[in-house]
């Protein structure tokens, strides 16, 4: 108090300070808003798909409009256009040809990639064996894919090789490029090099998509097509400008709608800008606070302080309205102590939110206590000297005390019917207890329903991977993931047999580990040997061992020549499907292969996956499940949270106010509150989600404000100036929060929708119990 | 190879008597009236890589427009669908999904065919030469191609049929492989 401005210079320079922390901390509004910080080996694979995945880099791309002739032809050159820029490292359109590279190399190094070479395919026996089934191949439609190859491959390892690959269906075809079933559209699938989990990349790559697609369309002078894009990459793009523009749009509208209230009451622009400034200092450092804990900031993060405009203007409402008929230093000595016993209830209730594993959450508990907590200190020890001795309002006029009291007066008439009617709605809400809460992770997507269909579409027509059952297997490096794949895949083939699985994906189909390769290399016979076997395997044999020839010449080839490595791979599509299923990790690889199950199975037999993998190091992994999982697993910790927040403000009160009577007055009006506001919310069909829970938990942190004002009276009327602080901050509490309510991010939705009734509940009924306490 | 599964289907077409005019707008009528039914085949594919035919016999069934079945029994189980343009082989337990479309090669025989089944002379002459010799009771329609891109794998395509039901096609490719089908109707009566 000796030397004020000396505080105002810190002040300042802390908010500049805070100023460049915030101006330089990264934003982000991506899924790791959902994803745990303490993952389990389950999570960190499904974490690792979402933010790197190969499957988390696809974007599907359809063209709409005009006849399939131009939709082909732009398909064409958008697929060359996209192809000469690096920020793809894969674009298909379907087009004859694009996969002929792939087949020369599976030709080319069949010898090592069949799964059908072993010692006993050479023998005589084996030749004999290999050599009529090709040709009984000839009989069949399917051979007249192989017949070109007939006297090089008479064993048919090509047939071997290619067998896994055209289980996976391909997407149909018109005018010789990829379309819908429909034949509506035409089909690119590409892959960024950008992660998925990079929004900015994201971003980059579909402005370029965009940028060439109407080049594209210029140049073939068909400018009626439309580009239809979907995959994971875009709705991150999607959920964060939505993100974006509603922060800003918010933030605007709650401070002017705040600003209009305080106006209306104080009259004076200075006033109202003084106001703000705690608010301000308080948004800022609460965001300066996140960024520093957490690396990043949350878009939805910086969407609550729209709605913390609302509650931390309330402590310069305070000073401004109960200091004037006071003055500063008695504001300081008669009503600080009750501001400052709300705020620590506010930062009491919201302290548990830290230790939650899910970070959106913990998020938003140091921002709500890091802002309350700031706007009240710099009110306090800031805005007096600030604001200067004169910056007081008139006392409330007695007539609208007595006003109010009339009203404060009726209501405590209903007391008794508000009790029955909490009685009931707990009533109902206990027997509603299973249907309360949603346990599906996607009610807190932004994503719109026509972006999820149109995704769905997409992706069907496409038969793009969805990759939701994984079994992953982790390795210390590259060849002992690729070897720990082969161990798995046979058990793997097992289920295949007995049909438990339909198929399954893995990188030892295109690079088998070194052992196997150097295994099946050292089946292959010596060129004389081969040729003498061959001979007798060809006695009766409809192919002569004569025309033969190029066969013996590719056998010895292949068993003098080099072990495949993931680098000969280079230039063909199989370098991808490689990569996408083995990746390195921290502390080593994790190799995936994606299961396929049949798709007319009404329950998916994911048990017997689970038995048959038990014992060894391999994974069963559902993504839907896990994050079904991990969501439920949000919401019991959000509960459990909620009831730690809500007992840390009773033992906060209970030691403060020291008196288990007027504890249980002042928490009252806040359970009743929190009832009314659940019950109502299931009533009208909201379903609930944890956002809803965190909502309840702060309508007691700060509604608990209200209350400890008309319990600092005790009992009696509090006086106009009280009144009228509570009255305004109320008010912009719900401003505040009523703003959230418009937001179409459904985290933001339900925090609005809760608080904002839940303040002005809590108000009406601290009146209804709290005041005339003491006349009994 | 796909036509031949296809164009024994052209037995069941010629269920009209022949008793106006035989030419080719006849024949092409008689086809066009096709709706399906079902046949037994024996099939011998001549290759010059092989000093032996391979045989192959089974079943097939047609329904119009164009969705064909065809069950091999020897000399392996193989059962091949055709819906649209989208051809499935059935193996070993295996199943293999082929565009046609994506298949330039496979999507010769089967316009071929389809345009034989359905009677679309204009489509047929579009790509062959047409010639019709032989009396009512015992027919021949050659196929002969007219584009570079045809005759690169086909050489000709000969239909034989006696009286209102196919018998036999033949088909000549360019690299001297020759393919023979013989179709017999079972009557589902």
């Amino acid at each position: 108090m000796t030397r004020p401005p000396h505080r105002i210079l810190i002040w300042f320079a802390v908010l500049l300070a805070g100023a460049v922390v915030a101006w330089n901390s990264r934003y982000s509004a991506d899924m790791s808003f959902f994803l745990p910080s303490r993952p389990s080996v389950a999570q960190q694979v499904v974490i690792d798909q979402l933010q790197s995945g190969a499957v988390s880099r696809l974007l599907m791309l359809g063209i709409e409009g005009g006849d399939a002739v131009q939709r082909a032809t732009v398909s064409r050159d958008l697929a060359a256009r996209l192809a000469r820029i690096k920020e793809f490292v894969s674009v298909e359109n379907g087009a004859a040809g694009s996969l002929d590279v792939d087949r020369g190399f599976l030709f080319r190094h069949r010898y090592l990639l069949s799964p059908a070479v072993s010692p006993q395919r050479f023998t005589i026996e084996g030749l004999r064996s290999a050599i009529a089934g090709s040709i009984d191949l000839m009989a069949s439609p399917a051979g007249i894919l192989f017949k070109p190859y007939l006297t090089r491959d008479p064993t048919g390892e090509l047939v071997q090789v290619l067998g896994g690959l055209n289980n996976v269906s391909q997407p149909r075809s018109r005018e010789g490029v990829w379309a819908s079933r429909d034949g509506a559209r035409a089909l690119l699938l590409v892959q960024t090099a950008a992660l998925g989990s990079d929004t900015d990349g994201q971003a980059r790559a579909i402005g370029l998509i965009e940028e060439q697609f109407a080049q594209a369309k210029q140049a073939a002078g068909v400018p009626q097509l439309r580009l239809a894009l979907s995959g994971p990459g875009s709705f991150a793009v999607q959920t964060r400008a939505l993100i974006r523009h509603e922060v800003m749009l918010l933030s605007l509208i709650s401070m002017l709608g705040v600003a209009a209230v305080l106006y209306f009451v104080y009259r004076s622009a200075r006033l109202v800008g003084l106001g703000l400034v705690p608010v301000f200092s308080g948004a800022l450092l609460g965001v300066v606070a996140v960024s520093m804990a957490f690396g990043v900031v949350f878009g939805v993060t910086a969407g609550f302080g729209a709605a913390l405009i609302g509650e931390a203007v309330d402590y310069s409402t305070y000073y401004f309205v109960q200091s004037g008929s006071e003055g500063t230093g008695n504001w300081c000595k008669r009503f600080w102590p009750t501001v400052r016993l709300g705020v620590l209830t506010s930062m009491a209730g919201c302290a548990p939110l830290l230790f939650s594993g899910f970070p959106g959450m913990a998020q938003l508990g140091l921002y709500a206590m890091v802002g309350v907590a700031t706007a009240a200190v710099v009110t306090r020890y800031v805005l007096p000297d600030l604001a200067g001795s004169e910056s007081h309002l008139a006392p409330m006029k007695s007539s609208s005390t007595r006003a109010a009291a009339a009203v404060f007066g009726t209501l405590r008439r209903f007391r008794w019917p508000t009790l029955a009617l909490a009685g009931a709605a707990a009533l109902y809400l206990g027997l509603q207890h299973e249907r309360l809460w949603q346990p599906d992770l996607s009610l807190l997507s932004t994503v719109s329903e026509s972006e999820v269909a149109l995704d769905a579409s997409l992706r069907a027509d496409l038969a793009a991977p969805d990759s939701r059952y994984l079994v992953v297997v982790p390795a210390a490096d590259r060849e002992s993931a690729l070897r720990a794949a082969e161990r798995t895949a046979s058990t793997l083939d097992r289920l295949v047999a007995d049909g438990v699985i339909a198929g399954y994906d893995s990188p030892t189909r295109f690079l088998p580990s070194q052992a196997v390769q150097s295994a099946r290399r050292a089946a292959l016979p010596k060129r004389d040997e081969l040729e003498r076997r061959l001979l007798a395997a060809s006695v009766e044999s409809p192919l002569a061992a004569d025309k033969l020839g190029p066969f013996l010449d590719e056998v010895e080839q292949a068993r003098q020549g080099p072990l495949l490595d993931r680098a000969d791979l280079n230039g063909t599509h199989l370098a991808l499907a490689v990569d996408a299923l083995i990746m390195p990790r921290a502390g080593g690889w994790s190799v995936l292969l994606p299961l396929h199950f049949a798709p007319d199975r009404s329950n998916t037999p994911t048990a017997s996956v689970r038995e048959a993998l038990a014992g060894s190091d391999a994974v069963f992994i559902d993504m839907k499940a896990e994050f079904d999982a991990l969501y439920s697993g949000y919401l019991r910790e959000a509960i459990r949270l909620s009831l730690a927040g809500l007992l840390a403000i009773v033992v906060l009160l209970a030691f403060a106010l020291r008196s288990p009577r007027r504890l249980a007055s002042v928490l009252l009006p806040l359970v009743l509150a929190v009832v009314f506001v659940l019950a109502g919310l299931h009533l009208l069909g909201v379903r609930l989600h944890l956002m809803h829970l965190i909502g309840l938990l702060l309508i007691v942190a700060i509604g608990s404000n209200y209350t400890l004002f008309f319990d600092s009276e005790g009992g009696a009327l509090p006086n106009g100036t009280t009144l009228k602080s509570i009255l305004i901050a109320t008010v912009t509490t719900a401003i505040g929060f009523g703003t959230l309510s418009l937001s179409s991010v459904p985290v933001l939705h339900a925090m609005g929708v809760t608080v904002a009734p839940g303040a002005i509940l809590a108000l009406l009924l601290a009146a209804m119990f709290m005041f005339g306490r003491g006349e009994r | 190879m796909i036509l031949r599964c296809i164009a024994c289907l052209c037995l069941f077409a010629l269920s009209v008597p022949s008793h106006a005019a035989f030419n080719l707008d006849q024949l092409m009528q008689d086809l066009a009236l096709n709706k399906g039914g079902r046949a037994r085949f024996v099939e011998k594919r001549y290759m010059t890589l092989l000093d032996k035919p391979v045989v192959s016999t089974g079943e097939m069934r047609f329904t119009a427009p164009d969705r064909l079945e065809r069950r091999t029994q020897t000399p392996r189980p193989e059962t091949l669908q055709l819906d649209g343009d989208l051809l499935t082989i059935e193996r070993d337990g295996r199943k293999i999904s082929i565009d046609l479309v994506q298949q330039p090669q496979a999507r010769i025989f089967i316009d071929s065919v389809r345009s034989t089944l359905s009677g679309n002379r204009g489509a047929l002459e579009k790509d062959y030469v047409l010639r019709l010799s032989g009396t009512p009771d015992k027919w021949q329609l050659a196929l002969e191609p007219r584009k570079e891109a045809i005759a690169e794998l086909m050489l000709r395509i000969t239909v034989g049929g006696r009286g209102n039901q196919i018998r036999h096609i033949e088909y000549l490719q360019a690299d001297g492989d020759r393919v023979e089908l013989s179709i017999e109707p079972i009557s589902d009566q």
